[in-house]
């Protein structure tokens, strides 16, 4: 549903933001249309890939089933996953995202190293829409 | 030229789920401010209205919308969207064109009628949002971050979940004093902990609810409240509106990521510290100068986060702040003796005006049971989604 967020398979699978070439400042989600930093005259935005592993600033999880536009089976009871806000030290950037299925809170602490791989965010017939998740390093469930 | 506005009149229309259009919340809440000021609404010179977003068309609700209410008189009108800030902005706004001459009396405005469950964008796919992104990608929820927060606060702070049910004890304690408040009962620590979590550290009775409700206040110029024969008003000495600083750090509503600090040094302030330093320096005090303040509890831990921010402790020293009681009802500095939003609940447009109200009842020592002993110095602190400022300093 947005293009170009992540790229790759498997241990190759990392987040795509873009880099201002005129200050170096890294965007996540991408920015293409202007640099944000207020010092800068603006450069241009290429792609680049985001470091694969970081470290949990803080995380939390979801008890109630959110409202759309959050895709979910109302037929199904609601099963919670976590959230990990993850700080990526090479590009000084803090980015969310959901862990992989089966890892809870009680699993997660502030400071742990995780890495980002592929995961399913919902699916249907015709489709399936991957996202990215992140997970402590170490686990390979 | 003074930098001073009076406030002649407060009102509001008590909170809770109430099954009306917002309009007569708003209307309630204007007819009591202005019967509070003793001014006839066609003197009204201006109208600021706070708008509330339903289906992404903030038109719907203006000024203009209380104005034709009320009758229309040929006032000025002005309406506003800043999120949770909206009500900053209106005063905001009402302060600026008192100050410039354009007006001599002002009615300020917020109302809203909330819906059930939680917050959630507006419908249709919206990729350019970041409301709908966060939603539509994530799930993450409003009270998802005020987990994250809290989370946070317990691995670098040590706070604890009791430090975090103590607010609410402390809050729900004022608010069952507050006649306006949703919710007028007494909560334990055992009530907080036997709640169900909402997201995780907290639990239910640390989130705020959604509520109906509405505030308003009459403003006019010092000159005009003299000529009223109002020699002593509670007076706004400053309101703060301002944006963050790039980059930020702390990672905030509605957004997925932070922005990158690889290019530019953060600025030592975060945001929430930042609209608090612009008001004491608008109005020349601080911290020390206070006698309450009244904070936007989204959750119990970020209540605790403000006592930082507001420079009330040194960052970290919120919870011993709290143990202390130095924030609660009798304590150096009582923070949200109104109850807060865990007694109000949230009505978006309404909320900053509400703690206006607040401040003024309780700095003309008017505030009943929950009045704040000799106040003489309030603020507020609030903060709209999209880096919306907010804080008002109020003075008697
Ligand atoms: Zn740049």
């Amino acid at each position: 549903m947005v293009a170009g967020w992540f790229a790759g398979d498997g241990d190759r699978f990392h987040l795509l933001g873009t880099r201002c070439s005129a200050c170096a400042t890294v965007f996540f989600p991408r920015e293409d249309t202007f640099c944000r930093n207020p010092g800068c005259a603006g450069g241009d935005l290429a792609e680049v890939p985001l470091s694969r592993r970081g470290r949990v600033w803080s995380y939390t999880d979801s008890r109630y089933r959110p409202p759309s536009p959050y895709v979910t089976d109302p037929e199904l009871s609601w099963e919670p996953y976590a959230l990990i806000a993850v700080e990526l030290e090479a590009e000084r950037i803090v980015v969310l995202g959901q862990t992989v299925p089966g890892v809870t809170t009680v699993d997660l602490a502030v400071g742990m190293e995780v890495e980002i791989v592929p995961g399913v965010l919902n699916e249907d017939e015709e489709t399936t829409w991957t996202t990215w998740h992140w997970r402590p390093t170490g686990v390979t469930a | 030229m003074s930098g001073e506005v009076a406030v002649l009149g407060a009102g509001m229309h008590p909170w809770g789920k109430w099954g009306h259009g917002f309009v007569e919340y708003g209307v309630a809440a204007a007819r009591a401010a202005l019967a509070d000021a003793g001014v006839d609404w066609r003197d009204v010179d201006s109208v600021v209205g706070a708008d509330t977003v339903r289906g992404g068309y903030p038109g719907h609700v203006a000024g203009a919308t209380f104005a034709k209410a009320l009758g229309w008189q040929g006032a000025r009108v002005t309406s506003v969207y800043a999120a949770c800030a909206s009500g900053a902005q209106a005063v905001g706004t009402a302060r600026a064109q008192i100050l410039s001459g354009l007006a001599d009396l002002v009615l300020v405005v917020g109302a809203d009628a909330a819906p059930k469950g939680f917050f959630r964008p507006a419908g249709g796919d919206r990729p350019d949002d970041p409301d709908w992104l966060r939603f539509r990608v994530l799930g993450a929820t409003n009270p998802t971050y005020f987990g994250l927060y809290a989370r946070r606060r317990m691995a670098v702070h040590g706070d604890t979940l009791e430090d975090f049910a103590q607010v609410k004890v402390k809050n729900a304690a004022s608010g069952a004093l507050n006649p306006n408040a949703r919710y007028r009962k007494r909560v334990t620590a055992e009530e907080v902990a036997a709640s169900a979590v909402v997201a995780d550290p907290l639990r239910l009775l640390d989130i705020c609810a959604t509520s109906d409700g509405g505030a308003a206040l009459v403003l006019s110029s010092m000159e005009f409240a003299r000529r009223h024969g109002t020699a002593d008003p509670v007076r706004i000495r400053a309101v703060s509106t301002v944006t963050p600083r790039y980059p930020t750090t702390v990672l905030d509503l509605p957004d997925i990521a932070t922005d990158s600090a690889v290019a530019v040094e953060p600025a030592a302030d975060t945001f929430r510290a930042s609209i608090a330093r612009a008001a004491y320096e608008e109005a020349g005090i601080g911290p020390g100068d206070l006698s309450l303040a009244e904070v936007y509890d989204l959750s119990t831990a970020l209540e605790l986060q403000w006592y930082e921010d507001l420079g009330l402790c040194g960052e970290g020293e919120a919870a011993k702040l709290l143990r202390e009681g130095a924030t609660a009802l009798g304590g150096r500095t009582p923070v949200n003796v109104s109850g807060g939003l865990a007694s109000f609940g949230e009505a978006v447009p309404a909320q900053a005006i509400a703690q206006v109200c607040e401040l003024t009842w309780q700095l003309r020592g008017h505030a009943g049971d929950r009045q704040v002993s000799g106040a003489r110095v309030g603020i507020t602190a609030n903060q709209g989604l999209f880096g919306h400022g907010s804080s008002v300093v109020a003075v008697r």
